[in-house]
């Protein structure tokens, strides 16, 4: 049988553009008055930073963006931020609730 | 820390209900394919009796007023109903995550680019064998489904729609388990949910046929936990053992009326597809009451609802709140009583009796197949 596209792991790096894919869906959840992420047969209850994360995760600024800018809101540690923001990303990406768009940024 | 929680597990089921997450709708009992375990009531609805594009689409609309964040359109075969890609879109306009789980003979490639088209977020497509043509279109009752399958899962993947694949394995295909999970990878499926087959309905008329030894168990268990390590972050699997085989109930739907609620083709919501089964509840439809009234006020949804319905030995089992007595459908279809332990756990007076049958009849060789059919299905010719 043809393949058509086999999957490769995506791994989080700084270059990294990532962007929620179609079956994974953030939105507010104007009855209970939250943010909630739609994937298939489940609903994700993500927290606050979380949620500033995947807001900016637009597919075109790259993770050091995300890193760059949360450092600068929060005036924290750059380092904890970055390990904090690629282990969410990654987590996603391994569970296939996120794309990297990588160096093409479409 | 970043954390995202699944809602997938609860800890407390409650007899006033919280708002529902998920919908399946099943738009028709009407399908091309006769597996022999499908999760069809054994009264089968009639394509009269199905609800209209007008009262789905009102329906629709009710949804995301009480609470549903996703709706599953299912059936039978959701895409024999001529309306389906123009309710996808309404669902989705609604702000509702729509899904289809189809058998996916009926679609080719101008019925995808509609669907992706109209919004639709995610695609779960079954698969009743891997790559032994033959004995998948058996099971399905279905000369060509399989190659049909496989083309549209094909197309989907061309149209970059999301996709599951739905595996459902028994004693006469779990040798092809390895084959069925290198055909997700194939196919470029997300997702792969490995289900054994719920012995409910059709599944337990076609019981002595289907259910695994459990050595056969055992060893699907060990396959699906090393493809797991070896496939992250290429194929999720979610596994769905049969809980002949567990000496717990599982915890059914998150509980009787908790999140989740089905609406049947002829429009009664019930609170999952295999309750109408339980003869002696009256379920409401959408076509008298509005759905929030049904939610909340329905009889037959409030009937098992938090633990007072309990018997012994549920009643005073630390394990109440947990798994909630198991299922009331097994309950009833095994015991005669829903009110009854499910006799899938281990504390239930016929465990004993109920599940040494069911593993004397795994270690026969039968396999002829009833179809689901009209009238009580259909016996696979012999030979």
């Amino acid at each position: 049988m043809p393949a058509t596209v086999v999957r490769r792991p995506t791994g989080i790096a700084l270059t990294s553009r990532p962007v929620l894919p179609r079956h994974a869906r953030l939105r507010f959840d104007a009855v209970r008055q939250r943010w909630v992420i739609l994937v298939p047969e489940r609903v994700l209850l993500p927290d606050e930073t979380a949620i500033e994360i995947l807001r900016l995760a637009d597919g075109e600024i790259t993770v050091e963006t995300i890193i760059d800018r949360l450092t600068f809101k929060y005036q924290g540690d750059r380092a904890v931020i970055a390990t904090d923001v690629i282990a969410l990303l990654q987590d996603l990406a391994d569970q296939g609730f996120l794309l990297d768009l990588g160096g093409e940024g479409e | 820390m970043s954390e995202l929680i699944d809602t997938s597990s609860r800890e407390e089921t409650t007899p006033h209900p919280e708002m529902p997450m998920a919908v399946l709708a099943e738009m028709t009992h009407r399908c091309p394919l006769r597996c022999p375990y499908c999760s069809n009531p054994l009264a089968l609805s009639r394509a009269s009796d199905e609800l209209s594009t007008e009262d789905w689409r009102r329906v629709i609309d009710e949804l995301p007023e009480i609470g549903v964040l996703q709706l599953h359109f299912s059936g039978g075969e959701p895409l024999i109903r001529k309306d389906l890609v123009e309710l996808v879109r309404h669902a989705g306009q609604a702000g509702l995550y729509t899904n289809l789980i189809t058998s996916a003979v009926l679609l080719d490639a101008t019925k995808v680019a509609a669907l992706a088209e109209a919004g639709l977020n995610h695609v779960q497509i079954s698969f009743q064998g891997s790559r032994e043509e033959e004995e998948a279109d058996r099971i399905a009752g279905m000369p060509g489904a399989h190659l049909r399958k496989l083309e549209a899962a094909r197309q989907i993947r061309e149209a970059d729609l999301p996709l599951t694949v739905n595996a459902v394995m028994h004693r006469q295909n779990l040798d092809q388990l390895p084959e069925m999970i290198d055909l997700a990878v194939d196919l470029g499926a997300g997702r792969l949910e490995v289900a054994h087959v719920q012995y409910y309905g059709w599944a337990l008329k076609n019981r002595a046929a289907l259910i695994p030894t459990l050595d056969q168990l055992e060893r699907a268990t060990e396959i699906v936990e090393e493809a797991i390590r070896r496939l992250k972050g290429i194929l999720v699997i979610d596994y769905v053992i049969p809980d002949y085989y567990a000496r717990r109930p599982k915890q059914c739907m998150g509980g009787w009326g908790q999140r989740f609620f089905n609406i049947s083709p002829d429009g009664k919501v019930l609170p999952c597809h295999a309750a109408a089964s339980i003869t002696g509840l009256s379920f409401d439809s959408v076509r008298d009451h509005p759905l929030a009234w049904i939610w909340r006020h329905s009889p037959a949804l409030n009937r098992y609802r938090g633990v007072d319905w309990m018997r012994a030995p549920c009643r005073n089992c630390e394990y109440r709140e947990i798994d909630r007595g198991g299922c009331r459908c097994q309950a009833f279809a095994l015991t005669g009583e829903a009110e009854n332990t499910d006799p899938a756990c281990a504390l239930s007076p016929r465990h004993e009796e109920i599940f040494a049958l069911a593993a004397t009849e795994s270690a026969e060789d039968r396999r002829r197949l009833l179809y689901r059919a009209h009238g009580g299905g259909v016996w696979e010719s012999e030979g």
